[in-house]
């Protein structure tokens, strides 16, 4: 079963290509900034230079190095979109397979609490959660993020395991005395790995592009760079109007490469999983 | 039908009270004294405003009060729709500047939301099936759902308003107008308009393309459409009622996606400078406002409460078994 998923998946380019730009950029963010040897903040060069062999994607206009900036920024990017979606996963985790399992009066309390946060705008939530409470660090803004961020995915779980609650494997576990923790974590939560999979890899695209969006209205972590961030300083010295575009193209194209490698390498995973999808 | 609205209203309803809650914990949550912290945070530059502001908070905060009192007063001073001064735009009711943004920001978001969900689900439901149109909307539409609301918006002003010079890049109007009823403001208004709903409406294109195709292509492999081309039903009659058949968990999409709308229009508009919400709140963020922010938030969960509660009439409308009270009853 396994080996039959590697061999459809080796055979997907979707996949592939989806996964080959992720990782490409991960290797960056990750071996990138032990190449940096000046902190990416640091003023070490003419201002507003255009992209050049010294400064590969210029600098701005304090002469900070833009490349420098972009490497550690897709470091802080990654981390938070995988720690927020992580997050986020495993609430809607534990809310989803609980709801769906248990049923009764704890679904409906778990049900109405995922109906009441799937409606709030989270982005509203996060402006009022970050601006007082202050987030100073990628990981307290992941935090906050996967706080917010799971409702959907405990909707599509509980769903999920609402329909194999039933089945009669879970019943002779149930029956043979198993737990329901055990039941969850043996018979249930392996027969949907790959939707589990699938929703985590929708929750990281998801938590990047709502950091972004915290980021540049001035709510990102002070103690890192990211990519938002670099957009939100571009935005707030200009750099549109005074035509330094390398300021504001690359760490743009940086976010959407990610999270559209992401969604593409989503939809070719669901491919290989489901054979019904497949193109053969 | 009453059952389901009524479910519907009890989930708005506590959500209402959840977002309220949570606006009269948070600054409570604030370490340290927040009268003292924001009076210092606050950019304030004339003396008397300091000491008006010392005494407001004060008396807003009542912090001499027992906390459920507290909290009973900000549910009374919510419904007198005092949501206090703000410190910003001093002395200027935090009410007033939120009420004279939102027909910026709604002159932006009604527009843009609904022509790209009917436009995103013509494109999506036409791609399905069909190789070469497929090939080219599915791969576009990735691109757009995965760019940053505002890395499209800042492309698009450089491009169009700085490089090109056709379009401004700032303002909900020009600098040397005064709004009034004319054609000329008008035209105005548009005119910097255009942009940043063009930015909104193009992110927001690629995800309902992507949806409609998926569920059309779904619906096309289910019974029924299976069944009325072993008829001999045309084609064209077959994807027809398979649209309308997708159209509604794309409803029940809009619905999810409200959130994610706004929070697009709030950094598309920071990015213009568009005198919407999400400048407000950027200058809330600047300025430490948090009067401001906090009406803002409250401002924007109820906008959202309502659009839901319209969507779920829509539905019911669209759907004749939600009417008779059978499916969507458990949604």
């Amino acid at each position: 079963m396994r080996w039959e998923a590697l061999y459809f998946a080796v055979r997907n380019t979707k996949l592939l290509v989806g996964a080959g730009i992720i990782l490409v950029l991960l290797g960056i963010g990750v071996i990138g900034p032990f190449f940096i040897e000046k902190p990416p903040s640091e003023y070490v060069g003419m201002q507003m230079q255009p992209p050049g062999a010294e400064f590969w994607l210029g600098t701005n206009t304090f002469g900070q190095d833009l490349w420098a900036q972009f490497v550690h920024g897709l470091r802080t990017t990654f981390l938070v979109g995988a720690l927020g979606g992580g997050i986020a996963a495993v609430i809607g985790m534990v809310v989803g397979f609980l709801a769906g399992y248990k049923g009764g009066w704890i679904d409906e309390i778990l049900n109405m609490l995922t109906n009441i946060v799937l409606v709030l705008p989270t982005l509203a939530v996060l402006f009022i959660l970050n601006a007082y409470i202050g987030v100073r660090s990628a990981g307290m803004q992941a935090l906050f993020i996967g706080l917010t961020q799971w409702p959907w995915a405990a909707r599509s779980i509980r769903a999920q395991t609402f329909s194999l609650r039933g089945r009669d494997f879970v019943d002779l576990a149930r029956l043979s005395g198993v737990g329901s923790g055990r039941i969850i974590a043996r018979e249930i939560a392996p027969n949907m790995s790959s939707y589990l999979l699938l929703t985590f890899i929708l929750l990281f695209g998801g938590s990047i592009l709502i950091a972004s969006s915290l980021d540049f209205i001035g709510l990102g972590p002070t103690d890192a760079v990211s990519l938002g961030l670099m957009l939100q300083q571009a935005h707030q010295w200009s750099a549109m109007h005074l035509g330094l575009w390398w300021w504001f193209v690359p760490p743009g194209a940086g976010i959407t490469l990610i999270v559209g490698a992401l969604y593409v390498a989503n939809v070719g995973l669901d491919e290989v999983f489901n054979p019904k999808l497949r193109e053969l | 039908m009453r059952r389901y609205f009524g479910r519907k209203l009890l989930i708005y309803g506590l959500t209402f009270f959840m977002a309220v809650t949570v606006n009269w914990l948070v600054p409570r949550l604030m370490p340290g004294d927040p009268v003292a912290s924001m009076l210092a945070r606050a950019r304030v530059a004339q003396p008397e405003a300091q000491e008006a502001l010392r005494v407001y908070y004060n008396n807003l905060f009542g912090f001499d009060l027992p906390w459920w009192q507290q909290y009973l007063n900000s549910w009374g001073s919510l419904f007198r729709g005092d949501f206090g001064i703000s410190l910003w735009a001093f002395p200027t009711p935090v009410a007033d500047l939120l009420t004279r943004a939102v027909p910026y920001s709604l002159a932006l978001l009604v527009p843009s939301i609904l022509l790209s969900w009917v436009v995103g689900n013509r494109l999506g439901a036409l791609a399905a099936r069909r190789k070469v149109l497929d090939n080219t909307v599915l791969p576009v539409s990735y691109v757009l759902t995965a760019t940053p609301y505002l890395w499209l918006a800042a492309l698009m002003a450089w491009g169009f308003g700085v490089v090109w010079g056709i379009f401004p890049v700032a303002g909900g109007y020009s600098f040397s107008m005064t709004p009034s009823f004319t054609w000329d403001f008008f035209a105005d208004l548009l005119w910097h308009w255009l942009l940043p709903f063009s930015s909104l409406f193009l992110v927001a294109l690629g995800g309902w393309a992507i949806g409609m195709r998926n569920v059309i292509i779904y619906e096309l492999e289910s019974d029924y459409a299976n069944y009325m081309s072993a008829l001999g039903a045309p084609q064209k009659l077959i994807r027809r009622y398979a649209f309308r058949n997708a159209v509604l968990p794309q409803i029940t999409g809009l619905a999810l996606q409200l959130g994610v709308l706004v929070a697009g229009a709030l950094v598309t508009e920071i990015v213009f400078s568009y005198p919407g919400l999400g400048s407000l709140i950027l200058a809330a963020i600047q300025n430490k406002d948090f009067f401001l922010l906090q009406g803002a938030f409250l401002f924007i969960v109820l906008g959202v409460l309502i659009a839901n509660f319209i969507i779920d009439v829509v539905y019911v409308i669209v759907d004749p078994r939600t009417r008779v009270g059978m499916a969507g009853a458990a949604a």
